[in-house]
């Protein structure tokens, strides 16, 4: 009785829009692959070439800084990061990060905006918001595949899986900050007269700071679980040494890389959490 | 001269916006309407004139739409029909532009909640308004120091308003508003946060403020006292209309309806009813012309145990009680000035009730209402109870 028509060919039709994207944009795609990936290589590449000592230095005197002289968070800092460097991972640490911090830093810059649309129109809300829904519960291994189809292997399909799986949450973040603000302060900001953009850059935007920081403090955190995600489509750095532990059931190096991933998200989240604190 | 002019203003919320406003032109109540169209009436057909520098007070229960009323003024709320006139445009219809000039240079506004950016100094929310009309840094903070100064606020321009107290930082909002030089200050339930000392402090600083400045206030509140207080003119709002506008002694002594009446009844009157309002024409004899016999004859024709002497101009001179005209006659004296007693309880026109307790309630003779010594009207017992019961005996003759 559900058999009243035959299979619908959703698979194939996906397929072949995928194709369709692929070849149309090509002239789009094979630019950003080639000189975008060109780029974060040698970012990568510049991470590798700092010593080791003075980045774990760096970073040590930027959170005793930043969480407000406190000595906790540098400590571990120091002992985590050498840690990794004695495990002989530094140079996947340096990809690791390379790749987060790009993939979150455009995530901010196409979340951002996206969420503001949202606060400011309720249209834009219906039509984004199943849509974000889509891109957070999608599991995350299915945005791989035209991830490579558009941009090959490597670091920019990583980045591309990433900011489909890690932008939501700036957005949601931007959109619930702007909207939380009281409307006694949008009335007075009204009142005085100001225009849109003043209202939003002197009002709203500056109240919704700190919820807007935790959404980018998600994003940050999820972009670092898919950069390791996206390591099964050769993007490199500590998730590559997960995957190969895994493919040859090496439950020591599973755990050191693994460890390694750890250490990064502990301080990275920290770090962003303080610069939410005032 | 009339500075803002309302006309049939109305703000009519829900979908079936068409449908309600023919109602409400057929007279059908808020409620019928509701029924019918799923609509709310905000503001029913609001009219009303603002003279220049005048505290026009506009007063009501919640849901009476006080506050829909006062942000159609400055269209912080979308009026359904009518017009705002501001010097000479109608702010219900000028395009955003406009508007957005009109918000930044004539009207200013003071919320309940204070409404400051939390986020801003004390001396950065009152520049608030300059910088939005983009005034060069030194200028507004010039200005907005200014501002803060007239509401004793110097020493905290500093601080963020989370460290200041309610008091304070309500302050800070009419500095904020009074910064752009406004020529409207709209306040809408400004005080009603504050407890109720505070609240006190805050209208009399609004009155010594107003006594210099002369701004025309647009004032919101659900507390009559405060609108008898502060208030030149009042407006009484229910179920969105305009029941009654009128000063503070029209609305209390002749309500326009029986919801005004109600409403007035629980007033303190003796805080606002003054000696003008209760006292009564004098019987008097003239010093000068008059001698123990005719002040005998005369408080024997009014019932009176005493009466008050005058010159011929009026100028008040004492009293003489009954017994002592009666002794006087008996022994046959002439002149008045011998049994003259001068220890005369006075009052002036605007002396309130509430001071007049403690005086009548000393003397053995009514209250001589006196204006640069001259005698303008006495003040009887009867009549301050009278007039504390609210009974309609109590008349403006001399408003």
């Amino acid at each position: 009785m559900l058999d009243f028509i035959d299979k619908l060919p959703v698979a194939e039709a996906v397929k072949e829009i995928t194709k369709w994207i692929t070849n149309t944009f090509s002239f789009l795609f094979d630019p950003i692959k080639n000189q975008f990936g060109d780029f974060m290589e040698r970012f990568a590449e510049f991470l590798v070439g700092i010593p080791p000592t003075l980045v774990i230095a760096v970073i040590a005197i930027v959170t005793f800084f930043i969480s407000k002289k406190r000595i906790g968070l540098p400590i571990f800092s120091i002992v985590g990061l050498w840690f990794i460097y004695n495990q002989g991972l530094w140079e996947e640490l340096m990809y690791t990060f390379a790749l987060v911090l790009i993939s979150s830093i455009l995530s901010v810059i196409i979340g951002v905006p996206v969420g503001i649309l949202m606060a400011k129109s309720k249209t834009a809300e219906v039509i984004i918001t199943p849509i974000l829904d889509f891109m957070q519960t999608m599991p995350a291994f299915v945005y791989l595949i035209p991830a490579v189809a558009f941009f090959g292997i490597g670091i920019v399909p990583g980045i591309f899986a990433s900011l489909i799986f890690a932008t939501p949450p700036t957005v949601r973040f931007t959109n619930l900050g702007i909207r939380q603000v009281s409307t006694e302060l949008v009335e007075a900001a009204d009142a005085f007269g100001t225009t849109g953009s003043q209202k939003l850059f002197k009002v709203e935007l500056p109240m919704a700071k700190r919820t807007i920081m935790a959404g980018i403090n998600q994003t940050v955190m999820l972009s670092l679980s898919m950069v390791v995600i996206a390591s099964m489509i050769g993007a490199p750095g500590l998730g590559r040494e997960v995957l190969s532990a895994l493919q040859r059931a090496q439950v020591g190096a599973g755990f050191v890389a693994g460890i390694g991933i750890v250490i990064l998200a502990i301080i990275i989240d920290r770090f962003t959490q303080n610069l939410n604190k005032k | 001269m009339s500075i803002i002019k309302v006309d049939n203003l109305s703000k009519v919320f829900g979908k079936n916006v068409k449908e309600a406003l023919k109602l409400l032109d057929k007279g059908k109540s808020k409620e019928e309407i509701l029924k019918k169209t799923g609509c709310t009436v905000g503001v029913n057909r609001a009219s009303f004139e603002v003279e220049e520098g005048e505290v026009f007070v506009i007063m009501g229960l919640s849901g009476s739409g006080k506050s829909t009323l006062v942000r159609l003024l400055n269209r912080l709320i979308e009026p359904t029909e009518g017009s705002v006139l501001v010097g000479g445009e109608d702010l219900a219809r000028v395009d955003n532009q406009v508007l957005r000039k009109v918000r930044r240079e004539k009207l200013s506004m003071v919320f309940q909640k204070f409404a400051l950016f939390p986020h801003r100094t004390i001396l950065e929310n009152a520049e608030f308004g300059l910088e939005i009309q983009g005034i060069e840094k030194g200028e507004r903070s010039k200005r907005a120091k200014e501002s803060l100064e007239l509401v004793g606020l110097t020493d905290y321009i500093h601080q963020y308003p989370e460290q200041l107290s309610g008091g304070m930082q309500q302050r800070v909002g009419l500095a904020r508003a009074l910064a752009n030089d406004p020529e409207v200050l709209l306040m809408d339930e400004a005080f009603s946060a504050l407890d109720p000392l505070i609240r006190k402090d805050m209208q009399d600083e609004l009155l010594e403020l107003q006594e210099t400045m002369k701004k025309t206030i647009i004032f919101i509140t659900h507390d009559l006292d405060e609108a008898l207080r502060i208030g030149d003119r009042i407006a009484l709002m229910k179920d969105g209309s305009i029941v009654q506008i009128g000063t503070p002694e029209e609305i209390l002594v002749n309500p326009a309806n029986d919801y005004v009446e109600k409403f007035v009844e629980d007033v303190d009157r003796s805080k606002v009813l003054t000696a003008e309002h209760i006292m009564k024409r004098p019987e008097t004899i003239n010093l000068e012309k008059h001698g123990p016999r005719v002040a005998l004859e005369r408080m024997k024709d009014e019932g009176l145990s005493s009466i008050y002497v005058i010159d011929s101009k009026r100028n008040l001179k004492g009293y003489v009680t009954a017994d002592d005209a009666m002794e006087a006659r008996n022994k046959d004296i002439r002149d008045i000035k011998q049994i003259l007693r001068t220890d005369v309880p006075t009052v002036q026109k605007d002396t309130s009730m509430h001071d007049i307790f403690e005086i009548i309630h000393n003397s053995p003779v009514p209250v001589a209402v006196v204006e640069h010594g001259k005698l303008h009207g006495i003040i009887v017992r009867g009549a301050v109870i009278a007039a504390l019961a609210g009974e309609s005996e109590v008349r403006l003759d001399h408003a």
